[in-house]
């Protein structure tokens, strides 16, 4: 558990961070009166700050998946699995999804409809591709006689990428929505709807972004890249 | 009163904020049934999470019918009985308390208490609810299916939850965890509702230091909880495929029935241990709300502003951080390395300080108040009792020597009933006294209320007190008939009679609170806007109950935090939060 408790001393910071700058130590008993400007209700920070917290509770899940990972890889019956190749391709793929939203931001805070249009396309069509290609490791792993209940770390791989896989299908959900509001737009969009299409792009790449980290951490354990670091965490912890 | 501060003394024009963002109901189904409005999704998810504890009642009846008068009573035999115990704790535990918490209270109190018009993403918000009701509907199934519902115990522990001969193998298991993974993706849409609508949705103002503690108290546990509900997510997702599809994640190589299964090299301690990441935050998701609805409550009821008012907030979040880090204290007799188990014990032990912190501000609030005995404010006078009750029993648990003793007996019954149990449900009915005046308009009768008042809080401790004793001797819990075993004395079988007696009359108790509930609707005293002249900012509203968008035109400005009462030199024991500065004396 100590990958899960290493993620909570990150969070217990940021949120110790923030209380401290939000006047824990103000005495209110004292304070009468209208305290600071009128805030107006902004809709772009309050869709970025839910999508935040989603995205804190995502991070929860999969330093939960890991944690339970490195445990299971911990004793002593652990095989380690041969991992398909094609897992290489699917990663270039989450990367070209990614930097394919980001210029899709690029395009649409620079009112330029025509390219936010075919980035969104590229994107959506790399995750798509990325999925396929999970699901092609998947059959070729199922093919090897690696299917899931022959060894615990062929289960874990399964549970791994799938649950990885779902969070991007939810995605995909938002992605095709925006994706419709942009090659719905009108030639001549007004500028308030070009902020709410800005701001859902926004929304997706941040989301991107997210999976594709997660994915590279849960990318260099499956590859075993990371075994050195665990033991040496393993050590530390029952030193 | 001594300071004004940062900007305008006098009273400002309240911020006209226009109507545009509010979703607005046109049917009669999407006003009542699929609603957005926070209220209404409140009076939802109580509605619900009250009748399937209801539900949870009637079995707890039946468990203590068996342990009381063991085989008088034939169609409760061991199967049914664990089946019982399972359904019991869990739908106290998490479809009842923290759904009424959070869903509940927290979606009526939350936009009102902070001057928000609704939460701030109200679809996902009506989502929650509907998966909520969808998990108690397939949590419930289970009590159809063949095989009956699972009989793992609340805490499911592989590998006897997936084995068979555990009643509900088949069907009872695979419906329960297909229904608490339900309940998590329905919890999260509301949490991130919660927090968002914290951080994003207070009135001009409103700082988070003037937030009343009943919204601090959600707010941490809702954080708690959008953090720990993973940790069951995964387990429970785990365990699933360990029951479909065969996978050893959870199950060891293993010989049931003389047969050797296919199970190979699972762990069933990583279960406890991603089991207990949740479910040692969770008595703490159940207790922090209830911790910020006593402050409010007894600041309230005893004309008394909080005692340490940042003592209680910091409090409130120091004891959120310290219950992610003591899980293992449910472990101690999994076979953990003794240096671990030290760990976990000084953790716990230190959630004492935090905990007598507010324990004491509760009683110095106390102190000196004027204080009504009202049927809210005994309830919350018996919660601080109850919890400091509980509390003590758990730093004996807390201890590896003292639990390894007394692990599984039923002192850990008694315990935990105390502190999570007795100790959340008197708030949760407190704070419907308090509230309900807001909510339906109508005082609930008061004559009733303390008779439900003082059978519930009497006859808890008589039926948890000799419990400890009972625990004390040896007697394990979980067990369908003690039987003759030579160190149980009969006094035993005496003492669990009368405790059965006394649940039962507790339990028909609550049916006189329902009663009440239902007819205050219509018959119940007119209560006004401000019933018990409080200072928070629902109880300001232009209409009782409150309209669709809470606040009419303009929404309230905050002048002050939550807690004056009794202020010196003001012309009523009260000042409400959205009231200006008064002038100042020359």
């Amino acid at each position: 558990m100590g990958v899960v408790l290493v993620f909570m001393v990150i969070v217990a910071a940021f949120a110790g961070w923030w209380l401290s700058r939000q006047g824990l130590a103000a005495k209110p008993w004292l304070e009468v009166g209208v305290i600071g400007e009128a805030v107006e209700p902004s809709s772009p920070a309050t869709a970025k700050l839910g999508l935040g917290t989603f995205l804190v509770v995502a991070s929860s899940l999969f330093a939960l998946l890991v944690s339970a990972y490195s445990m299971r890889m911990g004793m002593a019956d652990w095989r380690a699995l041969p991992m398909p190749t094609v897992l290489w391709f699917s990663t270039g793929l989450l990367v070209l999804a990614s930097i394919a939203l980001h210029m899709a931001v690029i395009a649409a805070r620079c009112d330029e409809p025509g390219h936010l249009r075919s980035s969104l396309l590229a994107a959506g069509v790399c995750s798509l591709a990325f999925l396929s290609t999970q699901a092609l490791a998947w059959r070729e792993l199922a093919a090897a006689g690696y299917f899931t209940a022959a060894n615990p770390a062929s289960a874990f791989f399964y549970l791994v990428t799938a649950i990885h896989g779902a969070h991007l299908l939810g995605g995909l959900v938002a992605l095709g929505r925006t994706g419709a509001r942009a090659f719905a737009a009108p030639r001549e969009i007004s500028p308030k709807a070009m902020g709410g299409l800005t701001l859902s792009v926004e929304l997706c790449a941040t989301y991107w972004h997210f999976l594709l980290l997660v994915w590279l951490v849960l990318f260099s354990l499956l590859m075993r890249w990371t075994d050195d670091l665990i033991e040496i965490c393993r050590g530390l912890l029952s030193a | 009163m001594v300071d004004v501060t940062h900007g305008a003394a006098g009273p400002l024009s309240a911020a006209e904020v226009e109507d545009v963002e509010l979703y607005h109901p046109k049917s009669w189904i999407t006003k009542y049934v699929f609603s957005q409005d926070a209220k209404i999704i409140a009076i939802q998810y109580s509605t619900v999470a009250l009748s399937i504890g209801l539900v949870a009642l009637v079995l707890s009846w039946l468990m203590r019918l068996q342990l009381g008068f063991p085989g008088t009573f034939s169609f409760i035999d061991p199967e049914r009985y664990y089946q019982f115990i399972t359904m019991h704790g869990m739908i106290m535990v998490i479809y009842l308390l923290t759904a009424l918490f959070l869903g509940g209270f927290g979606n009526y109190l939350i936009p009102l208490m902070l001057g928000a018009r609704d939460m701030v993403f109200p679809y996902v918000n009506m989502l929650s609810f509907w998966i909520y009701l969808l998990a108690v509907l397939v949590l419930v199934a289970g009590f159809f299916l063949p095989g009956g519902p699972t009989g793992a115990g609340w805490t499911l522990y592989p590998p006897q939850s997936i084995l068979a001969n555990t009643p509900g193998q088949q069907r009872g298991i695979v419906v329960m965890l297909v229904s608490l993974i339900l309940f998590i993706i329905g919890f999260t849409m509301g949490g991130l509702n919660y927090v968002v609508t914290v951080l994003q949705g207070r009135t001009r103002g409103m700082t988070l230091m003037r937030m009343p503690l009943t919204v601090w108290g959600i707010f941490t546990a809702t954080v708690m909880a959008l953090l720990a509900f993973p940790a069951l997510f995964v387990g429970a997702v785990m365990m699933l495929l360990d029951r479909l599809i065969g996978t050893s994640f959870f199950m060891p190589a293993i010989v049931a029935m003389g047969e050797q299964l296919a199970y190979k090299g699972g762990s069933p301690i990583l279960f406890q241990h991603l089991f207990w990441f949740f479910g040692h935050p969770e008595v703490y998701i159940v207790a922090l709300p209830a911790f910020g609805i006593v402050s409010d409550l007894i600041s309230t009821h005893a004309r008394k502003n909080i005692f340490g008012y940042r003592m209680m907030v910091w409090a409130l979040v120091a004891i959120g951080a310290l219950s992610f880090v003591v899980w293992a204290h449910h472990m101690y007799v999994s076979g953990m390395h003794p240096a671990f188990g030290f760990f976990f014990a000084t953790t716990t032990l230190i959630i004492a300080i935090p905990t007598a912190i507010k324990v004491y501000n509760w009683v110095l609030t106390l102190w000196r108040g004027d204080i009504h005995f009202t049927v809210p404010m005994l309830f919350a006078l018996g919660f601080i009792v109850t919890f400091v009750n509980g509390g003590l029993t758990g730093l004996f648990l807390g201890n590896v020597v003292v639990d390894v003793p007394l692990s599984d007996t039923m002192f850990v019954v008694a315990h935990f009933h105390m502190v999570m149990g007795v100790a959340p449900i008197l708030v949760v009915f407190g704070a419907i006294y308090h509230w309900y005046p807001k909510v339906t308009g109508r005082m609930l009768d008061d004559t009733l209320g303390k008779l439900h008042f003082w059978v519930t809080f009497l006859g808890a401790y008589l039926i948890f007190f000799p419990m400890h004793y009972i625990g004390l001797m040896g007697v394990p819990r979980r067990y369908h008939e003690i039987g003759g075993m030579a160190f149980v004395p009969s006094s035993v079988v005496t003492l669990n009679e009368f405790i059965t007696i006394v649940a039962l009359v507790v339990g028909a108790a609550q049916l006189a609170f329902l009663f009440n509930l239902v007819w205050s609707v219509r018959h119940g005293r007119p209560a006004g806007g401000n019933p018990w002249r409080a200072t928070t900012l629902e109880w300001q509203t232009p209409q009782t109950p409150p309209a669709h968008g809470n606040w009419g035109k303009t929404l309230p400005v905050v002048y002050r935090w939550a807690y004056d009462y009794s202020v010196p030199g003001a012309a009523e024991d009260f000042l409400p939060q959205n009231q200006p500065p008064l002038p100042r004396a020359a």
